[in-house]
């Protein structure tokens, strides 16, 4: 492995120092970078140079770094989480890039995702939606009824939890052309809507879940599929079409 | 859902709106296709199974419904088409630097307000070369194979007959009906222009790369796609978005070829 030749880069990295602050494209140069580092790794080692530099290290979220909790992000040579398919940004090797390559890095772009700093954005208008209605009202008084003792069509169960594997990273906005959050809504009103548990709340799930994306500021969905592309994992858009479903269903009995 | 009721005010209504008008509108096309197939056929038995037809299309009151829904249908989706890509614009106020949605996505998916907008244009040039012309131009009329008598809308030959500069039939001083107009030969003439035979043949191909996405897109939008029904639409959908534009653009290039 330590044979593998080493990577020098050019990065072009948006900084920004804050909301309000007018941001822009920085530029720089990173040698002998091991293609096994991961690309969160890589940008520990431009930080540790920045600080050692004494400038400031470049923001970016992270947590942990195993491509389950959907807190890294970055928009990496124009696409979310950078050029492979199925990964998260924390998953992503630098031996997915060439000796002597330029990398862009900027931050999710979308007006319900503003800047906070660097690279950093503000995603919880997700969490936001999900409070609408990402839910089911289940009374815990500690009597609580397993979930495993309702019978559930295999089917069904499975297409719910490829559903329920949505991390909420919101790579589908950033994907999109219209900064649409319409993958993550779906996503999280299929997991339930599946279930036998969650179709007691259905239709004020969607309405109410919907109503909050649109609040948000996020976009109509133009069914591109590019949101399909870039998820991390691999959430499909066949969700869209039953969140559609249910909409029409619940706007026209709700 | 109180606050997002109404017409238009949330964008999965719109895009209800857009596919509905839009899958009217693939309905209109295959009628208008069918119809405009009859150029196909020659000589005087073409021409006059054309005019009949148009005066079928302009005089039919059922026909008529069609076409006003057909109007609401292209002003609606064309309005609702910029209400939504105006929505589409402001959700992202600051673009990227560095973007590659090729890498992602259709080019058609991500353009259909361009290729929408080509398509009204063409729409509109559309109208004034046959339908305004037809309804309001200096259209000839229909005569017999002997170019002696006038026709009437029903087809009979008014033996002996004249024309009025308003379209009526006289015999004998007397007014015995209405003058088949001759869109045939507007037809005719019109696509011996290479310039309009161009914009048609280019108008058809947006028309191609809209429906390529808008086909599909339709159906995804009212829910109509799963597991089972995908295959079928996305077949069915390319299909459609390359027959139909096909065999329209073939016509003006037939028509120009049999003038030269």
């Amino acid at each position: 492995m330590s044979a593998a030749k080493k990577l020098n880069l050019t990065l072009k990295v948006w900084r920004q120092k804050n909301g309000n602050a007018k941001g822009s494209l920085e530029t720089y140069p990173l040698k002998d970078i091991s293609p096994d580092s991961s690309f969160l790794e890589m940008l520990d080692i431009l930080n540790s140079e920045l600080i050692n530099k004494g400038d400031s290290p470049v923001s970016f979220d992270h947590d942990c770094r195993e491509g389950i909790c959907g807190s890294c992000s970055l928009y990496i040579n124009g696409e979310p989480h950078g050029p492979s398919r199925l990964v998260t940004t924390c998953q992503l090797h630098m031996r997915s890039f060439e000796d002597g390559e330029t990398i862009y890095i900027e931050p999710f772009r979308a007006k319900a995702f503003p800047v906070i700093k660097d690279l950093m954005v503000d995603r919880s208008a997700f969490d936001r939606i999900q409070h609408a209605g990402g839910y089911i009202s289940v009374n815990t008084s500690g009597n609580t009824q397993d979930a495993n003792a309702i019978p559930i069509e295999k089917e069904d169960a499975d297409e719910a939890f490829y559903s329920a594997a949505c991390i909420g990273c919101g790579a589908c906005v950033a994907a999109c052309k219209n900064a649409s959050a319409s993958l993550f809504v779906a996503a999280k009103v299929s997991q339930y809507a599946l279930l036998p548990q969650g179709k007691i709340e259905a239709k004020d799930r969607v309405l109410n879940m919907v109503k909050q994306a649109e609040k948000e500021g996020f976009g109509p969905c133009s069914n591109t599929g590019a949101c399909e592309v870039e998820c991390p994992k691999g959430i499909s858009i066949e969700n869209i079409a039953r969140m559609n479903r249910e909409f029409l269903s619940a706007s026209i009995s709700k | 859902m109180s606050e997002s009721k109404g017409l238009l005010k949330s964008h999965i209504v719109k895009k209800y709106w857009m596919a509905f008008t839009g899958l009217f509108l693939m309905l209109f096309l295959t009628g208008h296709l069918a119809g405009n197939l009859q150029l196909f056929l020659t000589g005087y038995e073409g021409q006059l199974q054309f005019n009949e037809y148009a005066v079928f299309m302009t005089t039919n009151p059922a026909v008529k419904l069609l076409s006003y829904v057909t109007y609401i249908s292209i002003l609606f989706h064309a309005i609702d088409g910029i209400v939504i890509s105006m929505a589409n614009r402001k959700a992202r106020p600051d673009g990227y630097a560095y973007s590659k949605p090729g890498k992602n996505s259709p080019w058609s998916s991500r353009n259909m307000g361009i290729l929408g907008t080509i398509i009204l244009v063409y729409i509109v040039v559309h109208m004034q070369n046959f339908w305004y012309e037809y309804k309001f131009g200096k259209t000839e009329f229909m005569m017999s194979e002997d170019g002696l008598s006038p026709l009437l809308q029903d087809g009979t030959i008014a033996e002996g007959a004249t024309v009025t500069s308003t379209g009526n039939v006289m015999l004998a001083g007397e007014n015995i009906g209405v003058a088949m107009k001759d869109l045939y030969t507007i037809v005719m003439e019109g696509f011996a222009n290479p310039i309009l035979v161009v914009f048609y043949v280019l108008a058809m191909i947006a028309m191609g790369f809209h429906l390529i996405h808008g086909f599909q897109s339709a159906f995804q939008s009212i829910g109509l796609r799963n597991k089972k029904y995908s295959p079928a639409i996305i077949k069915i959908g390319y299909a459609f978005a390359v027959i139909v534009p096909l065999l329209f653009a073939i016509i003006p290039v037939y028509l120009f070829i049999m003038a030269a």
